[in-house]
């Protein structure tokens, strides 16, 4: 007789997607546990009890939860979706614009530096405005707008102070003149699912900042932006971020691994979750 | 469905059906998060500070 599946979702806050993954997981008959990050510990000599899960699907809401679990867990041979190394590709907005460098893709200019003073050379020689980003966080929190020299000095003075290390890495951005809009699009195992607009009148349109929701036509130049943004990081369960440049044309601007869809499944009637499950299901076989 | 009460301001919150171990509901009076962290009987707590590598 042929073995049960046992699922894994990794997992702290439940969001309105976790709730509709559990749901979809519970519909097929699937079973699975849950795994608090907050609870959970490992031992890296005894893999067993993690070799009972046929995959783990990642949906911590802390990054660094998520990244470090997904590498035990690979190194284990468990399974994941996504991979530790896709969730580090995504996770850090710089390691994503080496990627797509790579991959010669189109995406907003980037300034790296790792001093004030040399993030301050590397922004007149950008000029102003211009965005200054921490190269891990969402929701697009501790983004900075930079009008002029004032304000880029009292950032960076700011950015020194907050201690972790990671804001002493100066990650500086093109300021894009988008439409009030950017695009999310929700790509999974090589197919663009869905994409929408968010648009608000302020610069960041993150949904989370209170950016609207509206159906984007996946046009076959966004898909196949998408689908080489996807393959660039690793590809897996993914949402890939595009800006629309005036001159250029579509940019990407980053890709998540552990997407939020609370405003795009309601809005385009596609059960991501459900697709997500399948995706999971899918890679059981397949090896880390 | 099962009412708690709001640690931070005692007032009685209802948690709607299909409430799970782990979300997120807000007081609707004093306006705090509150993380379910038990369903039977219902247990609710202050939810954690968000974190600067949250979300996605």
């Amino acid at each position: 007789m042929q073995r049960r599946l046992k699922i894994g979702v990794l997992c702290s806050r439940v969001r309105v997607e976790e709730k509709w993954i559990f749901a979809s997981l519970e519909k097929r008959g699937i079973d699975f546990d849950r795994l608090d990050d907050r609870v959970i510990n490992f031992d890296l000599d005894d893999p067993m009890p993690w070799k009972q899960y046929d995959a783990v699907l990642e949906r911590s809401i802390s990054y660094t939860n998520g990244l470090y679990a997904l590498r035990i867990l690979n190194a284990f041979g468990v399974p994941t979706v996504n991979t530790a190394v896709v969730a580090e590709a995504c996770g850090d907005k710089l390691t994503t614009s080496t990627l797509l460098m790579k991959a010669e893709l189109p995406q907003p200019r980037n300034l790296v530096a790792f001093t004030p003073e040399s993030a301050l050379d590397a922004l007149e020689k950008l000029g102003y405005p211009a965005v200054v980003k921490p190269v891990v966080g969402s929701w697009g929190r501790l983004l900075a707008k930079i009008n002029d020299r004032d304000a880029a000095e009292a950032i960076f003075e700011h950015k020194a102070t907050l201690g972790s290390t990671q804001h002493q890495v100066f990650y500086i951005q093109e300021y894009i003149e988008k439409p009030g809009r950017d695009i999310r699009a929700v790509v999974i195992d090589g197919r663009v699912l869905t994409a929408m607009y968010r648009t608000s009148p302020h610069w960041i349109t993150n949904t989370a900042r209170g950016g609207a929701g509206e159906l984007c036509p996946v046009t076959p130049e966004i898909e196949g932006l998408c689908l080489k943004a996807a393959q660039a990081v690793g590809g897996g369960v993914l949402a890939v971020d595009l800006i629309e440049h005036p001159q250029r044309g579509f940019l990407v601007n980053e890709v998540n691994h552990t997407m939020e869809f609370h405003t795009l499944q309601p809005l385009s009637g596609i059960d991501i979750a459900s697709e997500i499950v399948d995706y999971v299901v899918n890679t059981v076989k397949e090896k880390v | 469905m099962s009412t708690v009460t709001c640690p931070e301001c005692d007032a009685q919150v209802t948690l709607e059906a299909g409430a799970e171990v782990g979300e997120i509901i807000v007081c609707s009076d004093c306006g705090v998060d509150l993380e379910i962290t038990a369903l039977d009987p219902a247990v609710v707590q202050l939810a954690p500070m968000e974190q600067e590598d949250w979300g996605e």
